[in-house]
């Protein structure tokens, strides 16, 4: 008879700038008998830096390309449904969100951009453009798909996100980094932060260095919070109630897109 | 340190005075506040002079509405918002079409009196403002019967009241741009004009009277930054729209912090202008002269950083030198005035104060030498070289008519150099080619990029800023989407 096999038992770990890691700070916090991290204020500010430096990039990819990487995304997660730790049908909305927004990314041109039609010789027209860093406040629950509704239109559009994850439910977003990261989504464009909200979200709503809000804890007094603190250097803000369907994360498709999008207008001359 | 002055290029032919009149400007002693479809008077009786920037002379006496005021305002507006959106949009159009004829119908006595009370040149308001105004409210007047359409959704609700406050540097125009997309989408409006130019908005609140647009659904409320403080903060106001400073716009955004009003902003700007070596330079040179001293250089979007590759530098410096002594200097209803009044003493003392750092932290100052009349507030065109990227003048809004010079060798330092700012309005690129400017517009962080060209406007264009240029766009159908709400 075979001695009983020991269990290896896993390590959660943040998910900043493509590697993942320990808090800065060592600290950790236990649930369901997993240690995970208890992320620090500079674990925040070194996710915003990280994923500045990807910023350019991922914009700069084609939007094809970018929807592929969104759809590897799905297929990702759909082949760990089973350990993400949450009810299978909340995998397969999230999923299907990504699935949708993947289909987005060469779409939304189209959608909010246009030729205008100036009272003067020249092209012009209007497109969308990402507006940068995202910073997200995922609600408690759903930790997954509640964590994916605002993800998925934050990359759709083109932009990078740092996350802060679900406090009393982390590890179905720390699983989520190990499923994006084999798909292809480059070093720095998704950052996943486990910790205390109250601690993470000021240092993330207070960072100079981002360029949009986008808070789904659902909690008024954060939300006013992070209003202020967006005020500081006119944040894009955006509060939506948390995504508990896939209809819920898509019918207001493009106020989500929206939210975190620019629109340049360019003008050319013609003749002259 | 005194600024070099260099003694006018002399003009071979010379413009003898072309004045507008003012003849037929009837302007009444005293304006009262434009609440529920008639003039009223300020509940404390609080009057005040506008003056005419370019002689120190007041113009007319304008209430001064305070905080019992606005209550009364967003009362009225209140009021008439449910018949207001539950008009067919058709007929909410012909309102708007009727107030653009109307524009149209009073353009030479709007573009004088925008003159007088503003300083800026009557070339300008008669060309520009008054005609974009117009046509302003005849694009969004069409909207009217098509929101979904222009938003893409299958239903969608007005938001209800909307506080508008608008800046002094395009009064009638930036009024067009706030009201004519709130009222096509179904809100009514309260807009604030600027403290030191009420008067064409005072006579837009004329012209909704001789529309016969219902009471309640326009009120255009005069006052100083306090009425707009309390304007924003009222209750019972659904929406703010806000044009001007980035200081101003950061306190109304933190004031709104957690009530759930929504807000777009459209703020300051240090707006680049970028040559290049293949530029056609006496083409860009024209270019930079109305990027940065159109409206006297009070521009959100104004070419403040110009940006000069250096093997052309010196040549496009010259070039642009010798033009700037040509720039007419004077008297705003003068016809053939370039450069008009500073708007207010105030803003004369800011841009003073800038240019008073320019040159202490080493930038070289050059300022054209006109005769500046006796009266009124006046800055000569100033140009800035030796700027370094750190310098006030070079981070900071002047708006006023200076501009600061950079240089840059590769065109990846051109585009740092621009991106590098808290701003995003506009930048301008000077290329004859086709795929470089369409590679550099695209790399820039800027709401508008205009290629050959600058300062050029249009009511089916957005624009709007990245960055701490504000959030939110005005012209075509994304100037709907900041006036409704989607219904699923």
């Amino acid at each position: 008879m075979t001695p009983e096999r020991l269990q290896v038992r896993k390590t959660y770990k943040l998910w900043i700038g493509g590697a993942f890691v320990r808090s800065e700070s060592g600290r950790y916090d236990e649930t369901d008998g997993f240690n995970y991290p208890r992320a620090s204020r500079k674990d925040v500010r070194d996710a915003v830096a990280a994923a500045r430096k990807a910023a350019k990039p991922w914009a700069a990819r084609t939007a094809y390309n970018r929807g592929q990487i969104l759809y590897r995304a799905a297929e990702a997660l759909e082949s760990r449904a089973g350990v993400m730790g949450v009810p299978r049908d909340e995998v397969d909305a999230s999923v299907d969100v990504l699935l949708h927004y993947a289909g987005w990314t060469d779409k939304l041109h189209a959608v909010l951009g246009g030729i205008n039609p100036v009272a003067a010789p020249f092209l012009s027209f209007s497109l969308p453009e990402p507006t940068g860093v995202v910073g997200i406040v995922a609600p408690d629950a759903p930790a997954l798909l509640g964590l994916v509704a605002e993800l998925a239109p934050a990359l759709a559009a083109g932009n990078v996100a740092v996350a802060i994850l679900s406090e009393t439910e982390p590890l179905p977003g720390l699983d989520l980094a190990e499923a994006l990261g084999v798909s292809d989504v480059p070093s720095g464009v998704v950052n996943l932060v486990s910790g205390r909200r109250a601690e993470l979200a000021g240092a993330l709503g207070a960072h100079r260095d981002l360029n949009a809000i986008v808070d789904a804890a659902g909690d008024a007094e954060l939300s006013t919070e992070l209003d202020k603190l967006a005020a500081e250097t006119i944040k894009r803000a955006r509060h939506s109630a948390a995504a508990t369907t896939y209809e819920a994360a898509t019918d207001d498709a493009l106020e989500r897109l929206h939210a975190v999008t620019e629109l340049k207008t360019a003008w050319h001359p013609v003749g002259a | 340190m005194n600024p070099s002055v260099e003694t006018r290029t002399s003009i071979v032919w010379d413009y003898s005075p072309a004045p507008e009149s003012a003849d037929h400007i009837r302007l009444k002693d005293r304006y009262g506040l434009f609440i529920d479809g008639d003039f009223k008077d300020p509940a404390d009786g609080r009057y005040v002079p506008t003056i005419n920037p370019a002689t120190e002379e007041p113009i007319a006496e304008v209430a001064d509405g305070g905080p019992d005021d606005v209550a009364a305002a967003v009362e009225s507006a209140r009021d008439a918002h449910p018949k207001w959106a539950a008009l067919k949009g058709l007929e909410r159009a012909k309102y708007l079409f009727r107030i653009a004829r109307l524009i149209q119908e009073r353009s030479r006595e709007l573009a004088v009196v925008e003159t007088l009370d503003g300083g800026k040149p009557l070339r300008e308001s008669r060309d520009v403002d008054i005609p974009l105004a117009a046509a302003h409210f005849f694009h969004y007047a069409g909207w009217a019967d098509k929101l979904h359409y222009g938003v893409n959704a299958r239903e969608v609700r007005p938001l209800g009241v909307v506080g508008q406050i608008v800046p002094w540097n395009f009064p009638l125009l930036m009024a067009a741009w706030k009201l004519a997309p709130a009222l096509a989408c179904g809100n009514v409006a309260i807009l604030k004009p600027a403290e030191t130019t009420p008067l064409t908005a005072l006579l837009l609140a004329e012209i909704c009277q001789e529309a016969e647009l219902p009471p309640g659904v326009v009120t255009i409320l005069p006052g100083d930054g306090s009425t707009g403080a309390s304007l924003v903060r009222a209750p019972g106001v659904d929406k703010v729209a806000f044009t001007g400073s980035t200081a101003v716009g950061r306190d109304i955004q933190a004031a709104l912090a957690g009530t759930g009003a929504h807000l777009t902003l459209e703020l300051g700007g240090k707006s680049a202008n970028i040559v290049f070596e293949d530029a056609a330079l006496d083409q860009a040179v024209e270019g930079i002269v109305n990027g940065i001293f159109f409206n006297q250089g009070h521009v959100c979007c104004a070419g403040s950083r110009l940006l000069i590759q250096e093997s052309v530098r010196d040549e496009v410096i010259s070039k642009l030198w010798a033009r700037m002594g040509r720039l007419r200097v004077g008297d705003p209803m003068d016809k053939n005035t370039d450069v008009g009044a500073i708007n207010s003493a105030e803003q004369l003392s800011r841009i003073e104060t800038l240019v008073a750092a320019g040159e202490e932290e080493g930038a070289t100052r050059q300022s054209i030498a006109c005769e500046l009349p006796e009266h009124g507030y006046w800055f000569a065109p100033t140009l800035f070289t030796d700027v370094s990227p750190a310098h006030r003048i070079a981070v900071e809004e002047i708006f006023g008519p200076v501009v600061s010079v950079l240089t840059f060798r590769t065109q990846a330092e051109a585009i740092e150099k621009a991106n590098n700012s808290r701003y995003g309005l506009a930048a301008g690129i000077w290329t004859d080619k086709g795929s470089k400017a369409f590679e550099v517009a695209g790399a820039l962080q800027a709401g508008v990029v205009w290629q050959n060209t600058y300062n050029h406007f249009d009511p089916t264009a957005a624009f709007g800023g990245y960055k701490e240029s504000g959030f939110g766009r005005e012209g075509g159908p994304a100037g709907l989407r900041p006036y409704l709400e989607v219904v699923r």
